[in-house]
């Protein structure tokens, strides 16, 4: 039998009802979330510290925990999460008065993993920083956070310990989606040659909706049925590691070998050489191969030895963005935007702004990938343009400067200016992250044990 | 014939830190020769220009006819820090997809979404 996992979210702001229904309709052993990115840790410390009564997990948690749980319940769909960001324990008592709401069976095992964070002892564990080889003690006095990623041993622990459900924090993200696989399966945690595959199904399976039409849709070139209605992804697996990706029926989206093939090397770079904390996957052995309608099966990833390293992401203070844009339309919008843009740069000198780097951009012509390119495709004038400008500064003082500049367009500035009323926040906080290893031995993940 | 390679191939990009990956993907197994041919980490590089400020790495995995761009130093600075407003390069894959591919015309048939004709490319007036 295979097992059959299915995806619930693929980052924090996901779509909610695709969850829903792979929980209602998937027919599922296990339904994984995923609901972190790089920064998602730094940015919750610097909100608990502004905001105690944040609880520090997923502020999503109880708009997923109420869709998915009944689905679950009936079907006896296990759960893996990371949705505990900074308080997994926190998130783990919460998903318990989630299941006593559902009317759960008294003595269901919700697991917290912790035991990622380790600000308070990164330096000592850490030697240098992988983007730019500098001591990581570089960064002491501005770190607001460091965490390093754990593989799926935690959480297969929590369920050979009972757990129904399993919330984290930090957990690499493929982990998440193979945990499940070697509790049931009964991997080892040093069999690359099962965990490679595992893992790979991991990766395919972590970005949700990308593998199935998400991210993908491009009118003439790739067509995807009813987008407005995509599926989360479901993965048919067999013990040894290879599986078929798939989605509920009568759902928009596409399971296809080119979208299989886009979301495979996603955020991948040495396609043979892909580290993750439980095993090195190998891609470039893939096969794949349309096994029936929206069903593509995924075979012979391969892996190698884990590492004797975890990786640590380490989040600074690193000043403030300040960022605004206006509007030009109608003939003759880019010679408007062309003035104004030349009357900000003298404005900026005039107030003295001290900027690491400034940027005007004007969106509809150069704003995404600069203007060399777009001056090759030699593009008509466009009949709308936004200027947008965002400074990098060290104090918030300065990044304030962009804003009030803008606001002085209004009627300092251009004819025919568009502007919005300045009431949203033009200023944020720079949470710079650092990469780092630490001995895979010097990480302890804790699993608390909590029941309805 | 010479033409975009939005009809060759299809792309998608990653990001990690400061570096995003582009993958590019033949529609078809027989158009991927030509793509690994013509499509080197050198002029993926010079193709980017002014955006890609690292080195470039390219990885090929010809039994799937991928190729994976690694482009360093391409997302000002890394997501956090980066001044633009597409500071994951989400959309930075969709720059190559207007590079010119040379492809013999016996593969027209294999090209995607191209109407048949001449197709020289023009720099619109």
């Amino acid at each position: 039998m295979a097992l059959r996992i299915g995806s619930g979210s693929a980052w924090w702001g996901d779509r909610l009802e695709p969850a829903r229904t792979n929980a209602e309709e998937g027919d599922l052993d296990y339904l994984c979330f995923e609901t972190m990115a790089e920064a998602t840790i730094s940015a919750a410390q610097v909100r608990k510290r502004r905001d105690p009564s944040f609880p520090g997990y997923d502020t999503y948690l109880d708009d997923r925990m109420q869709r998915v749980l009944p689905g679950c319940l009936r079907r006896g769909t296990k759960i893996i999460s990371n949705q505990g960001w900074i308080n997994p324990e926190g998130a783990a008592e919460r998903i318990v008065h989630w299941l006593r709401e559902c009317g759960a069976p008294k003595g269901t095992k919700v697991a917290a993993v912790s035991g990622s964070l380790i600000t308070d002892r990164v330096l000592e564990l850490t030697g240098t920083l992988m983007e730019d080889g500098r001591p990581s003690a570089a960064l002491d006095g501005s770190i607001v956070s460091a965490e390093a990623y754990m593989g799926a041993e935690p959480i297969v622990q929590a369920l050979r310990e009972g757990a129904r459900i399993v919330v984290t924090g930090r957990v690499a993200d493929p982990s998440i989606f193979m945990a499940p696989m070697m509790h049931e399966f009964g991997w080892d945690a040093l069999d690359h040659a099962r965990l490679g595959p595992g893992s790979g199904i991991g990766h395919v399976l972590e970005c949700g909706a990308q593998v199935t039409g998400g991210y993908f849709c491009d009118p003439g070139f790739k067509d995807v049925p009813d987008p407005w209605d995509l599926a989360f992804p479901i993965a048919e697996v067999e013990s040894d590691g290879s599986a078929v990706i798939t989605k509920v029926r009568n759902s928009g989206g596409a399971v296809t070998l080119r979208t299989l093939k886009e979301q495979l090397f996603y955020e991948v770079h040495d396609p043979g050489h892909y580290i993750t904390p439980d095993v090195v996957v190998d891609f470039t052995t893939t096969e794949l191969e349309e096994v029936g309608p929206d069903r593509v099966r995924v075979s012979r990833i391969a892996g190698k030895p884990r590492t004797p390293t975890l990786k640590v992401s380490i989040a600074c203070q690193e000043g403030f963005i300040g960022e605004d844009m206006f509007f030009y339309a109608g003939p003759g919008a880019l010679r408007r935007a062309e003035l104004a843009k030349r009357i900000l740069e003298e404005r900026f000198r005039i107030v003295g702004l001290r900027a690491e780097e400034i940027r005007i951009d004007f969106v509809g012509l150069n704003a995404i990938h600069g203007g060399a390119i777009a001056a090759r495709a030699a593009p008509a004038e466009p009949y709308e343009i936004a200027v947008r400008v965002a400074a990098r500064t060290a104090t918030r003082e300065e990044a304030l400067k962009v804003g009030r500049e803008v606001d002085g367009m209004a009627v300092s500035g251009v004819g025919m200016t568009g502007k919005r009323v300045p009431h949203q926040d033009r200023t944020r906080e720079v949470i710079g992250v650092w990469s780092s290893l630490v001995p895979r031995e010097a990480l302890r993940p804790v699993v608390t044990m909590y029941e309805s | 014939m010479r033409l975009m390679l939005q009809h060759v191939a299809h792309v998608r990009s990653g990001d990690k830190g400061n570096t995003s990956n582009v993958t590019v993907i033949a529609y078809e197994p027989d158009l991927y020769p030509y793509l690994k041919d013509q499509l080197t980490a050198e002029r993926f590089k010079a193709f980017y220009a002014g955006l890609v400020t690292g080195p470039v790495t390219r990885y090929a995995v010809d039994p799937l006819g991928v190729l994976n761009f690694v482009a360093e130093g391409a997302l000002g600075g890394g997501v956090s820090r980066s001044l633009c407003l597409d500071n994951y390069g989400k959309a930075l894959s969709a720059a190559v997809l207007g590079f010119e591919i040379e492809v013999p015309d016996s593969l027209a048939n294999l090209l995607r979404n191209h109407s048949p004709g001449p197709t020289r490319l023009e720099a619109a007036p």
